[in-house]
């Protein structure tokens, strides 16, 4: 198994299992309010349109040739990876606040709570509505990640089987607490994240764009400790600078 | 065109996200290393992106 092949399917992993703990929220704070029927449906139709997607986009990525595909796959990683690494930092100085699980099953809970009950077919649409649209933009995220993975590497397998078991875990950690998993550390995951796909972003968008990294793929690990070591400068900068602006007010 | 425009949006945001000078910033730095074939160039361009982009978000 070489470098990039763990790596792929490890940041698949982290990924879809930070979103899908978000999403378990959503989920377990309409279910729990307002039943599991409809919230269940709404689940398994957003389930349905994300596999649509990694296979109509999975079929039509893979008759681009390789080198444009690294191009356009990896500068999109870049900018997308960029996002999850900048509000990483921003919530490990303390410039934005942490996610907070439990809060946001109890918002979930009380919105379910005072959400009219209209029926149609047999179906509350609040909780599938909820279900559907917590999952679905939750699972967008991964879906993203997955088919850049797949498509860049050429190999499907780590990323999809990364986020397949990471998807299993969290439903059957889920099913176990029955409730927010929120002792997850989910900003430390997002970082590790975010860390991926930038290192991933730039060495596909390099190499696509005709460049030849020393060492091919285990130039991965250095590019990875080089966002790695300017990531945490910042963090430590922007802590520092925090603290300042306090003591002086 | 309604449709269309909401469509091209929520991808635009769920990529690019609210700092787009990432974006140009990467792009500048991809043409960069396109023209100048070397592998060294890029990953300190994403460090300077990304710390400007960080000081925007501070001061804002």
């Amino acid at each position: 198994m070489t470098t990039a092949t763990l790596l792929a399917g490890l940041g698949a992993f982290l990924a879809s299992a930070v979103e899908m703990v978000e999403a378990l929220t959503i989920v377990l704070g309409v279910g729990v309010v307002r039943g599991w029927r409809s919230t269940l449906i709404g689940v398994g139709a957003a389930a349905i349109v994300l596999t649509g997607l990694i296979a109509v986009f999975g079929a039509a990525l893979g008759s681009i040739p390789i080198d444009s595909l690294r191009f356009v796959v990896g500068a999109l990683l870049l900018v997308f990876g960029l996002q999850w690494l900048r509000k990483a930092i921003l919530r490990s100085s303390g410039y934005k606040a942490l996610h907070d699980e439990d809060e946001a099953f109890r918002e979930e809970q009380a919105a379910a709570a005072a959400a009219g009950d209209e029926r149609r077919a047999g179906v509350d649409w609040y909780s599938f509505t909820v279900a559907f649209k917590g999952v679905l933009l939750e699972g967008l995220e991964v879906v993203f990640i997955v088919i850049s993975f797949g498509a860049a590497q050429g190999r499907w397998g780590p990323a999809i089987v990364g986020a397949a078991v990471a998807v299993l875990l969290v439903l059957v950690a889920g099913f176990v607490v029955r409730g927010p998993l929120e002792r997850v550390p989910e900003n430390t995951i997002k970082f590790v994240v975010g860390l991926m796909l930038t290192t991933f972003g730039t060495f596909w968008a390099a190499e696509g764009a005709g460049v030849d990294w020393p060492g091919d793929e285990l130039s991965l690990l250095a590019v990875l400790a080089f966002f790695g070591a300017v990531s945490w400068a910042f963090v430590w900068a922007l802590r520092r600078r925090r603290v300042g602006i306090a003591v002086t007010a | 065109m309604r449709y269309v425009r909401s469509f091209v949006g929520f991808w635009w945001n769920f990529i690019v996200g609210d700092d787009w000078r990432v974006a140009v910033g990467i792009a500048a730095g991809l043409a960069l290393t396109a023209v100048f074939q070397v592998w060294w160039l890029l990953p300190p361009v994403v460090a300077v992106v990304l710390y400007a982009s960080l000081r925007r978000a501070v001061r804002a």
